[in-house]
C-alpha cells in the first residue's frame, strides 16, 4: 500500500511513532519538545490507539525529573513507557537517566536538542543538553530532518527493544523540530514490521510483578559494584550492530537506507567533514555541489553517536582520507576538545594504532565548534570548513559563523557562496504575529506539499518579545527532497505584510536580482514609489525588482476580518508567484480555509472566503521608476542620546544584525545594563489613549494597571512647567495635602501597546457625554511626534519617592497606600515585551514603584524571565539616582531557593559588617557607625537616612589602607535594608519549584514571593498547571483539568507565621497595595498569589480587569490576607472580599478556556461546573471560618 | 365540550402553547408542560448573533497569540470537533421531541440574510414540527425607511420559507405604519402564520454607574389588548393563522384571545411567576367557563369578536380613542387616571 505523504514538523513525526508505540506517556512542557507532549495528549484525549490497539496513558508531572521519575516506574512495572524534553529539562532526567540504562532497560527519549543555560538562558537548538546526558549509558541516535525523525523514531524504538539499550533520539531544536517538511508517513504495518513482538514479550517479562518476584535497585558495596558495572559491556558492544541491523529492516521495509556512519561525497575524498544533526543536511548538499565540481571532498554524517562504533566509523571514511574536520553543535569550556571531536580523535587513532583504519596515512583530525543556539550553518560556512583543511597545518579548535576577535578561533568564509538549486522557488514572508502570516504559510505549505508533487519546506523565524511579534517565514519548493536547514539568502519572493517594516528592517536583503515584492500598502500603486524610504528604493531599482502593491487591511476591514490579512496576502503571494495556476491555487486556498476553519462555524469560513476573492483585485503592479527618487531616510535604530552599549551592542541586536557583532562586544559573564527597553521605540499601538484632565478625578488606577507602565502621573509646582511643549497638559492637584501643584498625567504614545485597560478601568466619565471618560483611545500616528517631546519633558520633571534623604516620608507626607499615591511614585519596569494587556506586569510595576530602588529580584523561568530578561532590550531599570532593582534568572525549578540564598547573603553581609562597625576604631567613622547600628529602618524615610549614613561611611573609608575597613567597604551597602523579592508564576510555584518554595516560606527567612498566577505554563504555550482550574481546557488537559486548583495560599497558612494574601488588582487595587506593603513590612518570609489574566484563558485582554472582579465576585478568587501578627484575640485571616454573589458560570464561561470545553463536551462541562459551584461554596465557609476571631478561652475576659 | 385547535396545520389538544423562554430550553419542564395540557412549546430563540458571534469568538480565541512567539504557536488543544451553541439546540430539539408528544416549535431569531438562515433547515432536521421566525429589529439609521424595513422583513421570511417545508410563523413587532398591509405581505413571503407582538425588552439607564443597562420585566394582563387589537382586526382579513403572546395570563385572557381570531394564546411571564401547574389551572378555568356559558368548543368561539364579527366595528379603530378619553375619569383613590373614574378630586 503506498504510504500518505504528509507535511508536518519533526516535533509531530516524532510524537506520531512514540504515541504508536508506547502505553505510557509522561510529559512536562518545555521548548522546543512541548509539541510533542501536546500532540500525544490530544490524540490520547481523541481515544487515537497504539499499534496494539490501546489507548496511551498521559500524564503530566510536575517536572522532568517527575517524568524520568515517572517514566522509570512505568517501565519497571513493565509498560512500553517515553518522554519529551530539551535542556533544562533533559539534565533533570539525567539521575533517572542512569539507572534506567544500569537497568538494562528499553525506552526512547524524543529530545529536540536545545541549549544549555549558561551565562544565558536559550531557548534555540544545539547539543549542549544531550552532550551532558552522554555519561549515562543511554544509546543516541541523531535525526537530521522531519522524515529522518519519522523513521529513527521508529528505528530507536526497535534497537531499545531488542538491545536492552534505552535510548535518546535527538534531533536539532527549533531547526528540525520546527520545520515543515513534506514527509512520507510510515504506517501502522510499518512500524508493526519495525517492532520485534518477541523483544516486547521479553520487555514485559523483565517487569517488577509479585507473580515472579525480585528486587532491583539494590545497594552494592566496593566488593562487587565495579563488577557489576562491567557486566553491560556486551549489551554495548552488540549494540551498534543491533541498531544497524534495524535499520537494514527498515530499508527492506520503507525503501530508505540508513547508515550508523554514512559517508556522501568523492569516492576518493581526501578533506572529510564529521558531524551530526540537521547540520549534516546543508554539509551533504554543499558536498554534492562540490564534488560535482571536482573537489574531492565528503561527509560523514554520524547517526549513532553512542554507543560509539569506531569500527564502523573507519569503516564509513575512505581510504584516500586526509584531513578530518570534526563539528561539534556544543561547547565544553575548558576541554580538550568538544566530545565528537575527541571520539573521532580516538577512533583514528585506535584505528590506526590497532589496524582497523583504511588509510595508509594517520589523517589530521581537527574539530570545530557551530550553531550554538541554532546560529545559522550555511553551506557557506560549510565550505569554508573544508577550505580550511586544504593547507598542511589546518586550524584546530576553530568556530565558524561568528567573528571571534577575542581568542582569534573563527575561521573565515566567503558567505557569498551559495548552493541553491534554480529548481527550487524560495519566498520570504516578513511578517507580524497578528496579522497570521506564519499560519497562512503553514498552509500555503500543506497546500503544494499536498496537492502537487512539489516538496516543501517551511521554517519560522519568531520574535523575542510577545506583543506586536514580527514573524519571518522561511519557504522552499522545488522538485526534489529539500535539504537545506538554513535560513533563504535568496529569495525570488519577498512578502513585506506591514509597510513600516520598510524602515525597520532590511526586508529586500535577501530578495534575488528581479524579485518580485508584494507589499501590503495603504499607498495606492500610483502613489506608493514616495513613501518608500530612498535605500528602499535604490535596492528596489538596482535589483530590478517587480514591485506589487495591495491594502490588505483594507480588503480583511471590509471582509470583517480585522487585522488578519493572512489568506489576502496568501493569496498575493499565489496569484504572483506562479507556483500552481491561479483558479487552482484560489480554489486549494479555500479548502485550506474550509479545513481550519471549518469546525469554527460557516460565518468565519464565508469571510475568509470572500477576502480570498476580494484580495485579487486588490492586487496592482508599482510601475517602478529607473532611479530612486525619494527624500525618506531610514530612522536610527536608537536615538543619538543613548547609551555607548545600547548604540552599539542592543541597536544591531534590535535591527536584526545581531549575527553581525564579534565576540569582544559581548560582555563575557552575561551582565548587562539595566533600563534599555526605553531605547527601542517601537510604536506598536495603532490608538493610544488620550488624557482628559478636566474630566480626570486623578485616581492613579490607570497608571497602576498600566501592564506596560506607559501611563505615569506627577505632582510638580506650576514653575516646573515653565518650559513645557505648548501642549503639555495639567490640572490642579487633588490632593489635600498638595493644595498648590498641579497634577499631570503622560501617555509615552511610543512604547504602548494599545491594550485599553487604562480606559477601560477609568471611572470618570465626562457629564454631558458619558461615553467619553478621563482617558479615551485616539489614532497614534498623528500624536507620534507631539507625544515624544511631551514625554521627554515630563520624564525630567522631579517624581515622587516614598522617602526623603533627612528620614522624612516623601511628597506631601503621602502614605503610598492607595492608587491615588502610588500613581505618583515612579515605576522602575517599564516597556516590558509582554502580551498587550498582560495580567502580570502591573504587579511587577508596583512592586518597583513601592520598592524599586532597594530591591532584588530571583526571577523563575517563565514568561516574567522572558519579558524580564529577553535580549534586546530589558525592562528592569532604574531611578534618577541610579539606584533600581537588581534582578537575575536562575533556572525555573529552582528560584525559591535561589532568591533564598540572595537572603542568606545580605544577612550574612548586614553580620559580617555589623560586626565590622563595631571593631571600628575611635573616630569620625565609628561615631557614624553608633548611628548606622542604632538606626530604625521600618520607613522608606528611615531607610533613605541609613542610606545617607552609609554613604558618609563609605567615603570615610575610601582609600584607607587597614584591611578591615575595606572590607567594611566592600559589605557596608549590606546596612541599608534590601527588599528581597522572588518572582514566578504558577508552573514554578505548584509544581516544579513547589518543593523548595515550600522550604524557603518554612525557612523563616525574611523572604518575600509573588506568584503571578496565569493558571497555566503561560511562557510555553498553555500547558495545565496545578494552578489550573477544575474542567479548564489547557494543552495536556485537552478534554479539561480533572482535579481542582491547588489551594496554594490555604498549604502555607498551615504554617502559621507566613505572610499570606491573595490579591486581584482589577477587583481591588487598594488591597493589592496593602499586601504588598504588609508583605514587605513582614520580617519573615511572605507569599502574595496574584491572580493574572493571560492570552491563554481566551478573553479578550481589554476586558482583564473586568474578568479579575468577576472572579472575585463569584467566589472563585477570594481576596485575603493571612498576617501572623494579628493581635491573638483576632483571626490572622482577613477576608478583604464578599461571599459569592455571582453565578460561577458568569464568570467561568467568560473565558474560552471554560466555553471551549461546553462546545466540544457538554455534559463534561455541566459536571464540572457543578462540582466547581460546590468546591467554591465550600472553600468560602471554610475561610470564613477561619476568618473568624477566636472564642476567648474559659475565664478570659471577653 | 372541545379545547382542541388547529395552528400551523397542526392539531393541537387545546389553545395555550407555552412561547418561547429559558423554561422551554430544559426538557424537564416541557414535558411538565405537556402534562398540564400545553398544547405545544416554543423553544427559546436560536440567535443569528449567537451563530455569528459564537463562530468569530471561538475563531478569535483559538487564534489570538498564536504563531507569534517560538515558545507557545498557540494557546490552545484544538479537538476534532465543536458542539457549537446551534448544534447543542439542535440536540435539544431532538432531545425535546423524543420526550413529549405535543408540536415542539423551534424558534430562530435574526434580521438578516445570510448563512445563519441555514439553521432554518438544521432546525427542520432536528425534528421541529414548526418554525416560529422572530425578527427583531431597531432601525436606528435616520436612513433608512420604512420601506427599506419592510423589504428586509419580506426577504428574510422569504429566505426562510425557502429552506424548509414545516410551517413557519412570523413573530414581530408592532411598529408598522400599516401593519395589515404588512400582515399581508408576510403571509405572501410564505409565513403560515403570525404571532403577535413581540415584547421589546426597553434597556434602561444606571445613574450610578451612567451605563445603559438591560431591564427586564414580565408582562401584565393588560398589556394583551395591543396584540388583541391587531388580531381582531387581521383576523378574516389576512389568511394565516394568528397567535396572541404577551399579556396572557388568566382563562379569560385566553379566551379573549380566541374570541378575537387567534388559534392559540401564548404563555411565559405567567407561567413564571406561578409555575408550570398554571398552564392547568388556566386550561381548567376556561373549559368552566365555557361550561358555565354554554360553549361547546373552542372553535365555535373562534374571532367572534373580531372585527368583522362584532356589532361594532370601529370600537377597533379611532373611534375607540376617543370613547376612551371621553370616559376619562380622575382616579378616585388619587393615583393616575383611569377610564371610568370620577375627574372630581376626593374631597
Amino acid at each position: 500500500m503506498p504510504r500518505s505523504r504528509v507535511t508536518i514538523d519533526a516535533n509531530e513525526a516524532a510524537a506520531y511513532v512514540a504515541h504508536r508505540t508506547n502505553e505510557v506517556i509522561a510529559i512536562y512542557p518545555i521548548t522546543p519538545a512541548s509539541p510533542m507532549g501536546e500532540w500525544a495528549d490530544q490524540w490520547s484525549s481523541q481515544g487515537e490507539t497504539n499499534i496494539w490497539g490501546t489507548v496511551p496513558s498521559i500524564v503530566e508531572m510536575q517536572s522532568e525529573g517527575g517524568a524520568a521519575g515517572a517514566v522509570h516506574g512505568s517501565l519497571q512495572a513493565g509498560s512500553l513507557t517515553t518522554t519529551f524534553t530539551a535542556s533544562q529539562g533533559l539534565l533533570l532526567m539525567i539521575p533517572n537517566m542512569y539507572k534506567i540504562a544500569g537497568e538494562l532497560t528499553s525506552t526512547v527519549f524524543h529530545i529536540a536538542a536545545r541549549s544549555v543555560a549558561a551565562q544565558a538562558l536559550s531557548i534555540f537548538g544545539d547539543h549542549s543538553d544531550v552532550m551532558a546526558a552522554r555519561a549515562t549509558g543511554w544509546g543516541m541516535l541523531f535525526s537530521a530532518s522531519p522524515q529522518e525523525v519519522m523513521d529513527l523514531a521508529l528505528i530507536a524504538q526497535a534497537a531499545t527493544l531488542e538491545s536492552r539499550i534505552p535510548f535518546l533520539h535527538v534531533f536539532d531544536g527549533f531547526r528540525t523540530s520546527h520545520e515543515i517538511q513534506k514527509i512520507e508517513k510510515l504506517g501502522e504495518e510499518d512500524i508493526r514490521a519495525l517492532i520485534d513482538s518477541t523483544a516486547v514479550a521479553s520487555f514485559r517479562a523483565r517487569s517488577l510483578t509479585p507473580e515472579r518476584p525480585v528486587i532491583r535497585g539494590t545497594a552494592q558495596n566496593p566488593d562487587v559494584f565495579f563488577q557489576a558495572r562491567e557486566s553491560v559491556n556486551p549489551y554495548y558492544r552488540a549494540a551498534p550492530e543491533i541498531v544497524q541491523g534495524v535499520m537494514d529492516r527498515f530499508a527492506q521495509q520503507v525503501g530508505r537506507e540508513y547508515r550508523l556512519f554514512e559517508f556522501t561525497g568523492a569516492p576518493d575524498a581526501e578533506r572529510i567533514l564529521v558531524l551530526m544533526g540537521s547540520g549534516t543536511e546543508a554539509a551533504e548538499e554543499t558536498v554534492g555541489h562540490l564534488v560535482e565540481r571536482g573537489e574531492k571532498v565528503g561527509v560523514v554524517k554520524v547517526r549513532l553517536f553512542r554507543p560509539f562504533s569506531a569500527e564502523h566509523l573507519l569503516r564509513a571514511l575512505p581510504a584516500t582520507t586526509r584531513s578530518i574536520a570534526v563539528l561539534d553543535r556544543t561547547k565544553e569550556p575548558g576541554s580538550a576538545g568538544e566530545p565528537l571531536y575527541q571520539d573521532v580523535l580516538t577512533a583514528v587513532n585506535e584505528g590506526m594504532g590497532e589496524g582497523f583504519a583504511p588509510f595508509g596515512t594517520q589523517p589530521r583530525v581537527v574539530g570545530g565548534r557551530y550553531g550554538l543556539s541554532s546560529k545559522e550553518f550555511t553551506p557557506a560556512m560549510v565550505k569554508g570548513v573544508l577550505d580550511g583543511l586544504e593547507g598542511p597545518a589546518p586550524r584546530n579548535h576553530f568556530t565558524v559563523g561568528i567573528i571571534d576577535d577575542v581568542t582569534h578561533t573563527s575561521i573565515d568564509y566567503d558567505p557569498s557562496f551559495d548552493v541553491e538549486s534554480p529548481h527550487v522557488t524560495r519566498a520570504v514572508f516578513w511578517g507580524l504575529g497578528s496579522d497570521g502570516t506564519v499560519g497562512a504559510n503553514k498552509n500555503t505549505i500543506k497546500i503544494i506539499g499536498e496537492s502537487t508533487d512539489l516538496y516543501a519546506q517551511g521554517y519560522f523565524v519568531y520574535d523575542s518579545k510577545k506583543a506586536g511579534a514580527r514573524t519571518i517565514s522561511h519557504l522552499r519548493f522545488g522538485p526534489r527532497p529539500i535539504r537545506s536547514p538554513y535560513l533563504i539568502q535568496k529569495a525570488g519572493f519577498i512578502g513585506v505584510h506591514q509597510f513600516g517594516f520598510l524602515e525597520r528592517y532590511d526586508t529586500l536583503g535577501v530578495a534575488d536580482h528581479g524579485a518580485t515584492v508584494l507589499l501590503n500598502s495603504p499607498f495606492a500603486a500610483g502613489e506608493v514609489w514616495d513613501h518608500i524610504p530612498r535605500s528602499v528604493q535604490e535596492q528596489i531599482v538596482e535589483k530590478e525588482l517587480k514591485l506589487y502593491v495591495i491594502d490588505a487591511y483594507a480588503v480583511a476591514r471590509n471582509a470583517r476580518l480585522g487585522g488578519r490579512i493572512n489568506t489576502i496576502m496568501q493569496t498575493g503571494f499565489f496569484a504572483l508567484s506562479g507556483v500552481l495556476p491561479r483558479e487552482e491555487a484560489v480554489e486549494k486556498i479555500k479548502e485550506a480555509i474550509r479545513k481550519t476553519y471549518g469546525k469554527r462555524g460557516s460565518v468565519v469560513v464565508t469571510m475568509n472566503e470572500a477576502a480570498v476573492d476580494a484580495a485579487l483585485d486588490h492586487l496592482h503592479e508599482v510601475d517602478v521608476p529607473a532611479a530612486a527618487t525619494g527624500s525618506i531616510p531610514l530612522p536610527l535604530v536608537v536615538p543619538e542620546a543613548a547609551p555607548e552599549f545600547v548604540r552599539t551592542v542592543t541597536a544591531p541586536m534590535i535591527a536584526g544584525r545581531g549575527d553581525e557583532l564579534p565576540v569582544s562586544l559581548l560582555p563575557d559573564d552575561g551582565t548587562y545594563p539595566v533600563g534599555t527597553t526605553r531605547w527601542e521605540k517601537r510604536n506598536l499601538a495603532l490608538e493610544v489613549p488620550v488624557w482628559e484632565p478636566d474630566i480626570c478625578i486623578q485616581c492613579g488606577k490607570c497608571v497602576v494597571v498600566c501592564p506596560h507602565s506607559v501611563i505615569r502621573a506627577k505632582v510638580c509646582p506650576e514653575e516646573a512647567f515653565q518650559e513645557a511643549p505648548g501642549t503639555f497638559k495639567r490640572a490642579d492637584a487633588r490632593w489635600r495635602n498638595l493644595p498648590e501643584e498641579k497634577y499631570t498625567l503622560q501617555v509615552a504614545v511610543e512604547d504602548c501597546t494599545g491594550c485599553t485597560l487604562c480606559v477601560e478601568v477609568c471611572p470618570a466619565k465626562d457629564k454631558s457625554q458619558v461615553g467619553r471618560k478621563a482617558l479615551n483611545m485616539a489614532p497614534q500616528a498623528p500624536l507620534r511626534v507631539q507625544g515624544r517631546a511631551e514625554w521627554e519633558y515630563f520624564l525630567d520633571l522631579p517624581h515622587a519617592k516614598r522617602g526623603s534623604d533627612n528620614g522624612e516620608n516623601g511628597v506631601g507626607a503621602l502614605a503610598f497606600t492607595t492608587a491615588k499615591d502610588v500613581q505618583l511614585l515612579d515605576p522602575l519596569f517599564e516597556f516590558s515585551g509582554a502580551c498587550a494587556g498582560c495580567g502580570e506586569t502591573a504587579y511587577l510595576s508596583l512592586l518597583t514603584r513601592l520598592f524599586g530602588e532597594r530591591l532584588l529580584v530571583a526571577n523563575a523561568t517563565g514568561c516574567s524571565s522572558i519579558y524580564g530578561g529577553n535580549l534586546p532590550t530589558t525592562p528592569w531599570t532604574c531611578n534618577d539616582e541610579g539606584r533600581g532593582p537588581a534582578w537575575s534568572n536562575s533556572l525555573f525549578e529552582d528560584n525559591a531557593e535561589f532568591g533564598l540564598g540572595m537572603r542568606l547573603a545580605l544577612d550574612k553581609q548586614r553580620v559580617f559588617a555589623e560586626e565590622l562597625l563595631r571593631r571600628l576604631p575611635d573616630g569620625e567613622a565609628r561615631a557614624l557607625a553608633k548611628g548606622i547600628l542604632a538606626a530604625d529602618q521600618s520607613t522608606e524615610g528611615a531607610i533613605r537616612a541609613q542610606r545617607r549614613r552609609v554613604e558618609q561611611l563609605k567615603s570615610l573609608l575610601d582609600g584607607g589602607e587597614d584591611l578591615e575597613a575595606r572590607d567594611l567597604l566592600g559589605v557596608a551597602d549590606a546596612l541599608v535594608d534590601k527588599s528581597l523579592w522572588i518572582v514566578g508564576g504558577d508552573g514554578w510555584a505548584y509544581d516544579i519549584g513547589y518543593g523548595g518554595l515550600d522550604h524557603v516560606l518554612a525557612s523563616g527567612k525574611n523572604v518575600n514571593v509573588l506568584v503571578l498566577d496565569t493558571e497555566v505554563y503561560s511562557n510555553t504555550g498553555g500547558q495545565a498547571s496545578k494552578a489550573t482550574g477544575l474542567g479548564a481546557v489547557a494543552k495536556f488537559a485537552a478534554g479539561g483539568k480533572p482535579t481542582p486548583k491547588k489551594d496554594l495560599g490555604m498549604l502555607v497558612m498551615g504554617y502559621g507565621y507566613v505572610y499570606v494574601a491573595q490579591v486581584a488588582m482589577g477587583a481591588n487595587d487598594t488591597q493589592t497595595i496593602k499586601a504588598f506593603l504588609e508583605a514587605e513590612a513582614y520580617d519573615g518570609p511572605s507569599l502574595i498569589i496574584a491572580y493574572s489574566p493571560c492570552i491563554a484563558h481566551g478573553i479578550d485582554m481589554a476586558k482583564g480587569l473586568d474578568q479579575q472582579d468577576r472572579a472575585v465576585k463569584s467566589g472563585y478568587w477570594p481576596l485575603y490576607r493571612y498576617d501572623p501578627r494579628a493581635p491573638a484575640d483576632r483571626s490572622p485571616l482577613h477576608l478583604d472580599s464578599k461571599a459569592p454573589a455571582m453565578p460561577l458560570a458568569d464568570y467561568l464561561y467568560n473565558e474560552n478556556r471554560y466555553r471551549m470545553l461546553k462546545q466540544s463536551r457538554p455534559e463534561a462541562a455541566a459536571a464540572f461546573l457543578q462540582e466547581s459551584e460546590r468546591l467554591v461554596q465550600d472553600r468560602w465557609t471554610r475561610y470564613e471560618r477561619l476568618a473568624q476571631a477566636p472564642e476567648p478561652h474559659e475565664g478570659e475576659a471577653p | 365540550m372541545s379545547l382542541e385547535t388547529t395552528y400551523l396545520g397542526l392539531e393541537l389538544a387545546s389553545p395555550v402553547v407555552c412561547s418561547s423562554s429559558p423554561l422551554t430550553d430544559d426538557v424537564a419542564n416541557i414535558r411538565a408542560m405537556e402534562d398540564e395540557g400545553a398544547a405545544a412549546v416554543v423553544l427559546p430563540s436560536l440567535f443569528e448573533e449567537q451563530i455569528t458571534l459564537e463562530s468569530h469568538q471561538l475563531d478569535h480565541f483559538l487564534t489570538y497569540g498564536s504563531e507569534s512567539y517560538g515558545e507557545a504557536l498557540s494557546y490552545f488543544p484544538e479537538p476534532e470537533a465543536f458542539a457549537m451553541g446551534p448544534d447543542a439546540y439542535l440536540d435539544r430539539i431532538r432531545a425535546a421531541k423524543a420526550a413529549v408528544d405535543i408540536p415542539v416549535i423551534g424558534s430562530l431569531n435574526g434580521v438578516s440574510t445570510g448563512g445563519w438562515i441555514e439553521y432554518a433547515k438544521h432546525i427542520e432536521a432536528a425534528g421541529a414540527d414548526a418554525l416560529e421566525l422572530n425578527i427583531y429589529y431597531i432601525p436606528t439609521d435616520p436612513r433608512q425607511t420604512g420601506a427599506d424595513v419592510e423589504a428586509m422583513y419580506l426577504e428574510v421570511v422569504g429566505d426562510v420559507r425557502k429552506n424548509v417545508s414545516i410551517p413557519v410563523a412570523v413573530k414581530l413587532g408592532p411598529f408598522f405604519s400599516a401593519v395589515a398591509n404588512m400582515a399581508a405581505r408576510l403571509a405572501g413571503a410564505g409565513a403560515d402564520g403570525l404571532v403577535l407582538f413581540n415584547r421589546f425588552y426597553q434597556p434602561d439607564l444606571d445613574l450610578t454607574a451612567l451605563e445603559v443597562v438591560p431591564h427586564l420585566v414580565l408582562s401584565r394582563s393588560d398589556e394583551l389588548r395591543l396584540p388583541l387589537r391587531w388580531v381582531a382586526i387581521l383576523h378574516g382579513r389576512v389568511d394565516v393563522d394568528f397567535a396572541i403572546t404577551s399579556g396572557v395570563h388568566t382563562h379569560e385572557d385566553v379566551l379573549k384571545g380566541l374570541m378575537a381570531g387567534a388559534q392559540v394564546c401564548m404563555m411565559t411571564s405567567a407561567i413564571l411567576q406561578h409555575g408550570i401547574p398554571h398552564i392547568g389551572t388556566v386550561l381548567a378555568d376556561v373549559a368552566r367557563w365555557m361550561e358555565e356559558n354554554e360553549y361547546e368548543s373552542v372553535r365555535q368561539m373562534a374571532g367572534s369578536m373580531s372585527q368583522r364579527h362584532v356589532a361594532e366595528p370601529a370600537a377597533f379603530e379611532r373611534a375607540n380613542y376617543m370613547k376612551v378619553l371621553q370616559s376619562w375619569r380622575a382616579d378616585p383613590t388619587g393615583g393616575v387616571g383611569r377610564p371610568g373614574g370620577s375627574v372630581l378630586p376626593r374631597p
